[in-house]
């Protein structure tokens, strides 16, 4: 099945609860019709959420550019002694 | 379907390198490659498109030092695009495994001895390098390259469900037939194609397992990520969340 379908049999399944609790009236109707707009929001959120989160936890490596360094300098030393062209960037 | 193999004895891993102007990162590179995977029968296929700064030059003096039977030069005349250049180097991979991998060194080769060995463990079809798992990183990025890397992040978790935590990497080892079956299926250009690549291969079921990389952006501001560069993946987005 293609993604997409999924997605849309998820939010007609979830518009047809909308609709259904809008006809039951078993919460006050004023409310029911927000009931997307929240959902909206709280997916805006819960997005926001974790785009800091990651923020705040990614990962980052300086001391890799220190041992990148290393391996540059290493290498160009045995290419050099082998005829390679190391010279200019 | 994937065929179930023997792993372990015999495999020889094919590992395609696309260069343009690398003249110089692709002999450290090579080096590295060879330094990392001393008991392993492998070749690098270098797929260059007629880089005008004589990066051929150096591929001919490493095939001298490394012999060419484990240095592939298999040019193109100009810029062709990377999809095709995978294709390219491909069709002249005689490995059982391919690793695709840029040049630049942002791709460090001592990552690849746990590429080999998680495939090894797992019996995995795709082994996918991430920067975002604890073991992994970057370093080199701004804030705002951060920030947009999560935001498309976050947008592509909560919308593609594509079955791993980096999609724009293109550090990846992949069992050669399964390769061949994801280029054969893929259209996109840049790194959307990496994008579909992935998410393609997590649809059709694949075995995909990850393995954390660094990430070191050697040249300081090099990668712009403009305007167009967010509305490009957004439509990329867009295209996979209909076709995949």
């Amino acid at each position: 099945m293609k993604h997409i379908v999924k997605i849309i049999t998820f939010l007609v399944a979830i518009s047809a609860m909308w609709i259904g609790l809008l006809e039951m009236s078993v919460v006050p109707r004023s409310q029911t019709w927000l009931l997307p707009i929240y959902f909206i929001v709280s997916l805006g959120c819960y997005g926001l959420l974790m785009v800091g989160i990651g923020l705040m936890q990614f990962p980052t490596c300086p001391q890799e550019a220190v041992l990148l360094q290393q391996d540059v300098v290493e290498a160009k030393d045995f290419l050099k002694q082998r005829g390679v062209d190391v010279g200019s960037e | 379907m994937e065929g179930v193999q023997p792993e372990g004895v015999g495999d020889k891993y094919s590992l395609i390198v696309p260069t343009y102007n690398e003249r110089l990162n692709i002999a450290l590179l090579v080096y590295l490659v060879f330094k990392h995977l001393r008991d392993v029968d492998f070749e690098i296929i270098i797929v260059d498109d007629g880089s005008p700064d004589g990066t051929q030059d150096v591929v001919k003096q490493l095939q001298q030092v490394y012999g060419d039977d484990r240095i592939l030069l298999r040019a193109r005349p100009r810029k062709l695009g990377l999809g095709t250049a995978y294709a390219h180097g491909l069709k002249h991979a005689s490995g059982n495994f391919v690793v695709i991998m840029d040049a630049d060194l942002s791709h460090h080769p001592k990552y690849l001895p746990s590429f080999i060995k998680k495939q090894q463990e797992t019996g995995a079809s795709i082994v996918t390098g991430t920067r975002y798992v604890k073991g992994g990183g970057v370093h080199g990025w701004t804030l705002m390259r951060k920030l947009t890397s999560r935001g498309a992040n976050v947008l592509a978790q909560t919308f593609l469900w594509p079955g791993v935590s980096d999609l724009t990497g293109s550090f990846r080892l992949y069992r050669k037939s399964v390769l061949e079956d994801l280029i054969s299926s893929c259209v996109s250009k840049g790194y959307v194609f990496q994008m579909e690549m992935i998410v393609r291969a997590s649809r059709k079921g694949y075995h995909i397992e990850e393995v954390p990389i660094t990430f070191v952006d050697r040249v300081f501001g090099s990668s712009k990520l403009g305007g167009s560069e967010i509305i490009e993946y957004l439509k990329g987005l867009a295209y996979l969340l209909v076709t995949t």
